[in-house]
């Protein structure tokens, strides 16, 4: 294994974990805004909020980490990326701190208004939606170079079918994701009402994202046909995939085994998620950038790997204390702690 | 839009988030040590007026580290977004410190989740305190290694180039910079300047609008200590700052001196305005310029002289300079005064237009900082990264920077009055008094 590939499955892995962790994050918000619409708040607010209160900060992270990552390691993504990005990133920023500032202020500053849940649970959606079509861009064709440098061509990228089977993707997967994970922690809560409701969202977004999924790899097959090919010769990781899509909906179906339905769909996200980044490889964006043309000094990918290992010795222990005193905690999930500041 | 433009906008716009950012950033850094000295105190001396203190501070604290992580995730991908060609460079050479924040980042923030709602959970309050801990370390690191990043811009090192190509990168060598142990230990000690300051403003506040409770009385004294500590700190590490520039960035340091030819035995130039190329109006210190970038008074000093007229950084930041400095020394001498002044029992301290001039020794510490900013920000122009890249040259090609100079001043007005209202509602609706009462909280001592 070479440094590139190291550098690579570092930043792909923090990149699942931002997609999971958010994933929850975005649906809860609008599970929310969605029930206090019809008149339903006092089923899921609660806990939504007592899932969300000592974590939300913890998912930006995330994000950060994926992005001052990517610009240690492969430095010319910043030149890239940065040029082409500036308007879809800087409108999911801007979506980002509206929902983090908002999110603080009502939770710990005691503004209440619906409004402000509903502007939650709509940025909720499209921020997603606008980071997603960083994947599409990456796919090629929608950037071209010129005397001045790397241009996006936002007509090509808006009327390109692929653009929004992604976009749909993201939203259908965050539902998803978030539905099953909240079916599992409310009745880790023993609030059946909760469970019933977040079950019964879980099965309604089941199929959507599953066919929004394999939606994409039919656009790839005219977009990108070199991509579609890769993606082919690795049907096995696919197909693991949904079997255990199909082993979570059961369970869910069944009404059993929440939490193995949960690592299951994790399982099913892991899997898809690497076989994508596997076929996308070498590209970094196609065909201008790879992972080898754009890395970073072998000196400063050693420093930044030995950071990274010492890193995790700090934060995978943190981490574990964080989900053991809030997520794994039976009376603070059951409510039973009120210990704020 | 025009390549020009583009440049313009860009400066624009990272300096409006810079300027918003770090209001949020300072009090990010330093309000942690606060909390951790006043919950210290209130266990030892077993008051409850010191533990309500470090509560009400945390719950405050929460708000703007929200807006400080919104802001900071901002500023984090505008810099590739605006600068994309510094930071394909600087990609290469610092992303260790930026990589390594990140991870002080995080740790703070699983440990603030984690403090925030563990206040009663420990028999044994001191357990509580403890995760406080890496609280303030992750912050603290976190200011550390961002510094880093900046001092590299003003001082790079750790590379060479060879036929346009980056060559020998060391990247421990990138981050010791020269600029680097004045830059880091001026950022971190003027941050915990700033909030002492800040809460001692809000403290006096609350005294002067009717309130005589002792919590207040308490909490003033404890910040204004604090206070004078660190803005004594500060000034020593300003000198040295004065020494690294005189040594590594010369052109900087006569910009803001107004020192236009080399010479031994310089004079210090301060207040004063520029007109058509004469200082006027200014005050003259004879040698102390000599002193301060040297030590001794009849040292050469270089002055504007010796540089090309196009790298020289615009000379308005002289009076970025002396607002920075006046302010800093005003409240040495306020600090001053008030402890001694307790100590001493003189009446004056605790009247009422002293009490004024804390509550605006808050405002003042903020100002401080963005014109401190502002004078490293600007008298590094017109390099982005000195000697090596201008800032010209390292600008988006990009054609709607103007735009999202609009969606994000929109932004930052939202985030300013939101945390105001909310800061100000969380704290009126809850008064000291109530929530004494309500908790039952009655160990307290009486005197300061």
């Amino acid at each position: 294994m070479n440094l590139e590939i190291i550098g690579i499955s570092v930043l792909w892995i923090f990149l699942f974990g931002y997609i999971m962790i958010a994933s929850i994050d975005f649906g809860a918000g609008f599970f929310n805004a969605y029930s206090t619409l019809r008149g339903k708040q006092q089923i899921l607010t609660k806990i939504i909020h007592r899932y969300l209160s000592p974590v939300w900060e913890v998912t930006n992270v995330f994000l950060v980490f994926f992005f001052v990552g990517i610009v240690g390691f492969f430095p010319k993504t910043a030149y890239f990326y940065g040029t082409t990005l500036l308007v879809p990133v800087s409108i999911a920023v801007i979506l980002l701190a509206i929902r983090g500032a908002y999110y603080a202020f009502t939770t710990y500053g005691g503004l209440k208004h619906k409004r402000y849940v509903y502007l939650y649970g709509l940025t909720g959606l499209f921020i997603p939606a606008s980071l997603s079509i960083v994947l599409t861009i990456s796919e090629g064709g929608f950037v071209t170079m010129e005397e001045s440098g790397p241009v996006l061509h936002y007509w090509t990228l808006f009327t390109s079918p692929l653009t929004w089977s992604i976009v749909l993707l993201s939203i259908t997967a965050v539902l998803y994701i978030s539905a099953v994970f909240l079916t599992w922690y409310s009745h880790k809560a023993k609030d059946s009402s909760a469970t019933n409701l977040m079950r019964t969202y879980a099965l309604v977004w089941a199929m959507p994202a599953i066919l929004t999924a394999t939606g994409i790899i039919v656009e790839l097959r005219s977009h990108n046909p070199q991509h579609y090919e890769r993606i082919m010769d690795l049907w096995w990781l696919f197909s693991l995939s949904s079997l255990l899509f199909i082993g979570t909906v059961y369970l869910i179906w069944k009404r059993k085994n929440y939490g193995i339905a949960f690592g299951l769909l994790t399982g099913q996200f892991i899997l898809a998620f690497f076989a994508y980044g596997i076929s996308h490889y070498p590209y970094l964006l196609y065909p201008f950038l790879s992972i080898y043309d754009s890395f970073t000094s072998v000196s400063m990918a050693v420093a930044l790997i030995i950071a990274f290992i010492a890193g995790l010795g700090l934060l995978i222990p943190s981490l574990y204390l964080l989900l053991h005193l809030f997520l794994f905690n039976k009376d603070y999930v059951e409510g039973k702690r009120k210990d704020y500041a | 839009m025009g390549n020009e433009e583009a440049v313009f906008f860009s400066r624009v716009l990272t300096e409006l988030t810079l300027s918003f950012h770090i209001i949020y950033a300072t009090i990010g850094v330093g309000i942690p040590l606060m909390i951790m000295i006043a919950q210290w105190i209130g266990i030892k001396k077993k008051d409850d007026h010191y533990i309500l203190l470090a509560r009400r501070w945390a719950r405050g604290y929460v708000i703007t580290v929200a807006v400080g992580v919104v802001t900071g995730t901002a500023i984090g991908l505008q810099l590739s977004l605006l600068w994309p060609n510094f930071m394909e460079l600087a990609g290469n050479i610092i992303a260790l410190p930026l990589f390594m924040e990140t991870f002080a980042f995080f740790f703070e923030a699983i440990f603030l989740g984690i403090y925030l709602y563990t206040w009663d959970r420990f028999e044994n309050q001191k357990k509580h305190l403890l995760l406080l801990v890496p609280v303030a370390l992750g912050s603290a690191f976190s200011a550390v290694f961002i510094s880093i990043v900046n001092a590299f811009m003003n001082a790079p090192q750790g590379f060479d180039i060879a036929d346009g190509q980056l060559i020998n990168i060391n990247p421990l060598l990138a981050m010791f910079n020269p600029a680097m142990p004045t830059k880091v230990t001026h950022v971190l000690a003027t941050a915990y300047m700033t909030c002492a300051f800040v809460l001692a403003s809000i403290g006096a506040y609350r005294l002067l609008k009717g309130s005589n409770h002792m919590y207040h009385k308490k909490a003033l004294f404890l910040t204004m200590k604090l206070g004078f500590l660190f803005s004594i700190t500060t000034a020593l590490l300003g000198d040295f700052s004065g020494k690294y520039l005189a040594e590594y960035q010369p052109e900087k340091l006569a910009a803001a001196e107004w020192h236009f030819e080399t010479e031994e035995g310089a004079p210090l130039i301060l207040y004063g305005v520029l007109k058509d190329g004469e200082v006027k109006y200014a005050i003259k210190i004879p040698y102390a310029l000599s002193i301060l970038a040297h030590i001794s008074p009849y040292t050469e000093v270089t002055g504007l002289d010796q540089f090309p007229k196009d790298e020289i950084p615009p000379l308005y930041i002289h009076y970025l300079f002396d607002i920075m400095v006046t302010i800093g020394m005003l409240l040495i001498f306020l600090a001053l005064l008030y402890c001694v002044g307790i100590w001493l029992k003189w009446r004056f301290v605790l009247s009422k237009w002293f009490n004024w001039l804390i509550v605006l020794g808050g405002p003042l510490s903020i100002i401080a900082i963005e014109t401190g900013w502002w004078l490293t920000e600007v008298g590094r122009q017109p390099w982005i990264l000195r000697g090596f890249m201008k800032t010209a040259e390292a600008a988006t090609t990009s054609d709607h920077v103007d735009t999202m100079l609009l969606l994000f001043s929109g932004l930052y007005l939202v985030l300013g009055i939101g945390s105001i209202v909310v800061l100000s509602r969380m704290f009126h609706k809850n008064t000291v008094e109530q929530e004494l009462a309500d908790q039952g909280l009655e160990k307290a001592g009486d005197s300061l």
